[in-house]
């Protein structure tokens, strides 16, 4: 059987442990381990586990929780063709809600990894840690999708105006509608030779997962890990639990930094050495070094020192999936593809394109309640729930249509603690503890940005986060002045420490042409 | 008099469901003794996860509180103790390998009902299940359990609102005072001869000081004496009013999961949280509760809520997805919710599959006194025959 669980809802009542404990495990406090492929002989205890969650977080072999279409033009619900780039979660669910909400017509998914769908959080977690295997992972998947998979096959490319996707193999696949869900893949080491030696790999695909366990497994001498961003520190936090020495390399001030800031990050400096990590921070590794048969022996790191490692962890966050849609028209770049609040992709122009719609990590879509700003969220939640709207919109008229307008969430569990995030922590100015003990590590942080709540993190105190949502619904004032329980011993805000926004990152080339206003059009030039 | 003291008067035991519905009208109302009372599901959630709202209460004497009445973070250090020795992450089998006792204890049970003729479910099955279940777990012998049963029993009753103040310190405290006296000589025992209990192993961590110890155990004690028994007569009515339902038990035991939840959202054990008081205003559902105000979160009330689940004064055992107030939430979350959960489930299906054609004698049955821990005192029960022990 296949088991999910929404670790965005998850607050750590524990029941699904309790109740299976051979499935589900705490690993400390709050943070939730399990096996997403459960022997059959442990049903009875998984069903018990599903009905008692207190947040219903728990899916078992099937998903529901779907809206209606509205505002349906009734000949595409039968008729229509839509094609969905992508076959992982945001694809899948996608999948799903277009057949719940009851379109009958054509649904082709298209994906490069020849696996089924499967669930990517477990892979730096339980299966890392040698508990559960990387092949448990598959996502559960309901009967009667009736879709046709073409698995294995990328999509090379886009043509909008005769509204067909190329594929990799020659073929093509046309479609009324299109879904864009592909995604992003991890940054590679950039020294080809380097990263091609034995040893170093980068955390991603189930595959890398299976290998890096194998490589765990058989006790190297120790492990480097290259950034300290949300998979460097739980790849190293494995390395601890299974007693492998682990080094840790990361360019910024403190671990998390990128997505925390620098308060919480100089909390997580503490706990990784607490947990005997060698962290070294402000530095870069400028050279792996194999040995003679062409297996990694060493790195070498900018301020000088040397480290003997023997696996060397990749973990320089994402690349998005966006060659393929290069010559597309669509306003598509490293920083994703532009889409508006509703899902649909916008072309070069910056024109909302009717029949194209992007979801999941590789979507860039307006935050009303961040400054309208565009972003784009690699969290599982926002996977989900951006795939189930962009579903709705698919099949649903203007009137119809919905808003993306989820507060952005997301957790990890590392180093025996669970931190869970709410809103936008680097849209900050300030931050403050809320709640709790640092010195605990049980505690709620609260950001505040021009003097209203914009996020919050937990550590350890899950069951306190939809109180800070609410502050952030709201736009509630920031600093929060109120008499609470737990208070802090210091609770005045400090400067939130988030790096610059590198907005020049995200930067495009756009040539226009045409002098006559009515025939001026963009066009980005892809480098 | 307010809607909500109408729910306290004793007559509206059987059935305060419409006063509930009444309540809703105005999520968060005024009861006559100026506490705030909050009724809807979507304000009581709030209000379970809002920091500013307290759980504590003083007590007068020596001893100091049970953690249900403690805030963080001594709420949250003593409970992660005394889950230490119950639970996840240090005792994660514990309660699932209780399975078979339990099975063996409610078979038995049912052994010792006459053959035909008449039972009280309360007093032959659903209170002695459960309090033979928590003290062997917590490690009080069985024949301490009558003096138990009398003291637990003056501090449930001392919960009841109703009551004057000034009577259910003096009597609450008379009885915690003597049930102390005792459980501290357990725990002295424990110690210098320590057995498998929850009691030695709290005894033996050295984690918790003597009086935090006897403490948390008379907690423990009170909510596995009080709670359970009446989620389990709740729900043997539940299943007389519904025999169609009880039918179809018979022939899917599996439907016993989801038929629990239902029962924890349509006929609760705990009906409400009467001892939370605001650190700050607070504003929900568009009303400000002042600092200092006493609140009431009507749970039982929120479960029923129509914005929360369609037709929610029908007895469905098929929802899907249910989410209920029925152990409460946030940190205080029932400590014993994933026990109480199989032991109903375990006492149910026993019912179900061995009673022969069983019937109501009294509906409705007679109520306990406590507006607060809502069950029947008795439930008579008449039935044609009782099927073999097949376990």
């Amino acid at each position: 059987m296949r088991v999910v669980v929404d670790l965005t809802r998850c607050q750590g009542y524990a029941q699904c442990a309790f109740l299976a404990p051979e499935v589900f495990r705490m690993n400390g406090d709050e943070a939730l381990m399990y096996d997403p492929a459960p022997d059959e002989a442990q049903r009875t205890r998984v069903l018990r586990a599903a009905a008692a969650c207190p947040v219903q977080a728990l899916e078992v072999d099937e998903l529901n929780d779907h809206r209606t279409p509205r505002d349906t033009d009734a000949h595409f619900l039968r008729d229509g063709r839509i094609v969905i780039v992508g076959t992982s979660l945001a694809g899948l669910r996608a999948a799903e809600e277009l057949r719940a909400e009851g379109f009958t017509g054509s649904l082709t998914l298209i994906g490069d990894e020849p696996a089924e769908p499967y669930d990517r959080p477990p892979l730096s977690k339980q299966v890392l840690g040698g508990w559960v295997p990387a092949e448990h992972t598959a996502l559960p998947r309901p009967a009667g999708l009736d879709a046709r998979w073409r698995l294995g096959v990328p999509a090379s490319g886009l043509d909008l105006e005769r509204k067909r996707v190329h594929l990799a193999d020659g073929g093509e696949v046309g479609f009324d509608r299109l879904l864009i869900a592909t995604g992003v893949r991890a940054r590679s080491w950039p020294d080809q030779a380097e990263a091609a030696l034995e040893g170093v790999l980068t955390l991603r695909t189930r595959d890398d997962a299976a290998r890096l366990q194998r490589l765990l497994e058989a006790g190297p001498r120790r492990v480097l890990v290259i950034g300290a961003g949300f998979t460097g520190s739980e790849v190293a936090s494995i390395c601890r639990e299974r007693d492998v020495p682990v080094t840790v390399a990361e360019v910024g001030p403190a671990p998390l930094v990128g997505a925390l800031g620098g308060v919480l990050g100089e909390i997580m400096t503490d706990l990784q050495r607490a947990h005997g990590v060698d962290l070294r921070c402000g530095i870069t590794v400028t050279r792996l070094e194999g040995d003679a048969d062409g297996r990694l022996a060493r790195a070498h790191l900018s301020d000088g020192g040397v480290v003997d490692a023997d696996v060397a962890v990749v973990a320089l966050g994402g690349v998005r999936n966006v060659e393929w849609l290069d010559e597309s028209g669509l306003a598509v770049g490293g920083w994703g593809v532009a889409c508006d609040a509703g899902c649909r992709a916008f072309d070069a122009n910056g024109l909302v394109t009717d029949d194209i719609f992007v979801a999941g990590d590789v979507a860039r879509a307006p935050y009303p309640m961040f400054g309208y700003q565009f972003l784009a969220l690699e969290h599982w939640g926002n996977a989900v729930k951006q795939a189930v709207c962009a579903a709705h919109n698919m099949i649903s008229g203007q009137a119809g249509r919905e808003p993306y307008l989820a507060v952005p969430e997301f957790w990890s569990a590392q180093f025996g603690v669970n931190i869970k995030s709410v809103g936008v922590p680097t849209f900050a100015d300030q931050v403050m503890i809320a709640q709790g003990s640092v010195e605990a590590r049980r505690f709620a942080a609260v950001y505040g940005f021009r003097g209203r709540v914009t996020a919050a993190v937990t550590i350890d105190h899950a069951h306190w986060i939809e109180f800070y949502e609410r502050l952030i619904e709201r736009a509630a004032p920031f600093p929060p002045r109120f008499r609470h329980v737990d208070e802090p011993v210091f609770a005045e805000p400090v400067p939130a420490e988030v790096p610059d926004r590198p907005l020049l990152a995200h930067d495009a080339t756009v040539v226009v042409t045409g002098h006559d206003p009515r025939r001026r059009r963009a066009r980005l030039v892809t480098a | 008099m307010t809607t909500f003291d109408l729910v306290l008067e004793h007559d509206s035991r059987p059935d305060p469901y419409p006063l509930y519905a009444e309540l809703r009208r105005t999520p968060v109302s005024r009861a006559s003794d100026g506490s705030y009372v909050v009724s809807t599901y979507g304000a009581i959630v709030e209000l379970l996860h809002d920091p500013r709202l307290s759980s504590r209460q003083e007590t007068d004497g020596d001893l100091p509180p049970g953690f249900i009445v403690m805030d963080p973070p001594e709420h949250d250090r003593l409970r992660a103790l005394a889950m230490r020795h119950f639970g996840p992450p240090h005792t994660p089998d514990l309660v699932d390998r209780l399975q078979p006792d339990l099975g063996r204890i409610v078979g038995d049970l049912v052994d010792r009902f006459p053959q035909r003729g008449e039972v009280d479910l309360v007093e032959a099955f659903a209170y002695p299940f459960p309090v033979t279940v928590i003290c062997r777990m917590l490690g009080v012998p069985e024949d301490d359990e009558p003096r138990f049963h009398r003291w637990v029993g003056a501090l449930v009753e001392s919960l009841d609102p109703a009551r004057d103040a000034g009577e259910q310190t003096r009597a609450r405290d008379a009885a915690r005072a003597q049930a102390a006296e005792h459980l501290a000589g357990l725990v002295h025992e424990r110690r210098r001869s320590p057995g498998t209990d929850l009691l030695s192993g709290m005894a033996t961590d050295g984690m918790m000081t003597d009086d935090e110890l006897v403490s948390t155990a008379l907690l423990l004690l009170v909510a596995g004496h009080e709670t359970t028994v009446n989620l389990i007569a709740n729900g043997a009515l539940t299943l007389l009013r519904h025999p169609d339902v009880l039918e179809r038990l018979r022939a899917e035991p599996e439907l016993v999961v989801g038929l629990v939840e239902e029962l924890l959202r349509f006929e609760p054990p705990v009906h409400f949280l009467p001892w939370r008081s605001s650190l700050d205003d607070i504003e929900v559902a568009g009303t400000t509760i002042p600092k200092g105000a006493k609140v009431t979160l009507v749970l039982a009330a929120g479960s029923r809520d129509p914005a929360h689940v369609t037709d929610p004064d029908r007895f469905d055992p098929d929802r899907r997805r249910l989410e209920h107030l029925g152990f409460g939430g946030g940190v205080h979350y029932c400590f014993g919710a994933p026990l109480a959960r199989l032991e109903t489930q375990h006492a149910l299906l026993e019912l179900a599959r061995r009673l022969v054609e069983p019937r109501l004698v009294v509906d409705p049955p007679p109520y306990r006194p406590s507006p607060v821990l809502r069950g029947p005192s008795a439930l008579r029960v008449t039935y044609a025959g009782i099927l073999p022990n097949t376990a």
